[in-house]
């Protein structure tokens, strides 16, 4: 009876898991093949959805709250924002046909999967399958900060700073525009 | 651990990181540039966060943590870049900015 519902409750781990990984391509394909720059942002906000689904299935529910509220939320808005500011420019990326430069890209990127799975494939072979235990509390916010602020603090100091540098660029960046206008 | 072992997420990281690559490669517009590369830091976090349920340890999940708020600066610097080359009159095309010239 026991061993009936924990398979009962893989199966349903391994659909929303599918779910989740085919929304996570499908839409991070559609980012890069849609034409308008509109259409890419919003499979964007889809790629980040399902991402944040998965990492729920790792068990990682303070990245996935971090990634909806973050990414989805407060990135992806300052892109829409630019989108609609600057207009949606058509860029059609097979206009005129296959490039060389097109082709060379695909070809490129077919090997660096093919090499990163092969890589998988050869140094894990059987290693991953048993991954640790975990409890209830793993990945709860209070370890997230605790590892923060013991573990992790240069990091975190540093992110701080790289944060305040990134907006005062932001604004010098947008200062400098407007005087040469 | 319920569900896809670890490697199946590698696969899904592996292949959102190349599809990162492969828009940051063919696509002209900076905008959908800056896109493909969210792809590809996200597929790096997928990898990182999977890594650490595997270790049952959470330091992945913080420097995913940090991954984020360095793309959240990127996205800043990359986005304030386009609006300053759109009031330039620049043309949003990578392929034709040769020069650092203003």
């Amino acid at each position: 009876m026991i061993l009936a519902a924990a398979s009962a409750g893989n199966v349903l781990v391994w659909i929303v898991w599918v779910l989740a990984a085919f929304a996570c391509l499908g839409s991070g394909i559609a980012v890069i093949s849609f034409s308008n720059p509109f259409y890419s942002a919003l499979s964007l906000i889809g790629n980040l959805a399902s991402l944040a689904v998965l990492y729920l299935l790792l068990s990682a529910e303070f990245v996935a709250a971090a990634q909806v509220l973050v990414y989805a939320g407060a990135v992806m808005v300052m892109f829409l924002f630019v989108i609609a500011y600057l207009g949606g420019r058509a860029d059609a990326p097979w206009a005129g046909g296959p490039s060389w430069q097109a082709l060379g890209a695909v070809a490129a990127s077919a090997a660096l999967l093919v090499e990163i799975i092969v890589v998988i494939a050869l140094k894990t072979s059987g290693r991953l399958s048993h991954s640790a235990k975990v409890d209830y509390f793993y990945g709860r916010p209070y370890e997230i900060g605790r590892l923060f602020l013991t573990d992790h603090l240069l990091a975190f100091e540093i992110t701080s700073i790289v944060l305040l540098i990134a907006a005062v660029g932001g604004v010098i960046l947008g200062s400098h525009s407007r005087e040469t206008q | 651990m319920n569900g896809p072992d670890v490697v199946w997420y590698l696969c899904v990281a592996a292949f959102l990181f190349c599809t990162g690559a492969l828009g940051v490669l063919i696509r002209r517009s900076p905008l959908i540039v800056l896109l493909s590369l969210e792809i590809m830091l996200n597929g790096s976090n997928l990898a990182l966060i999977a890594f650490a349920r595997h270790h049952g340890r959470e330091d992945g999940q913080i420097f995913a943590l940090a991954v984020m708020a360095v793309a959240a600066s990127e996205v800043v610097v990359g986005l304030g870049l386009i609006v300053a080359m759109a009031r330039r009159r620049l043309d949003l095309d990578v392929d034709k900015l040769r020069t650092l010239r203003g």
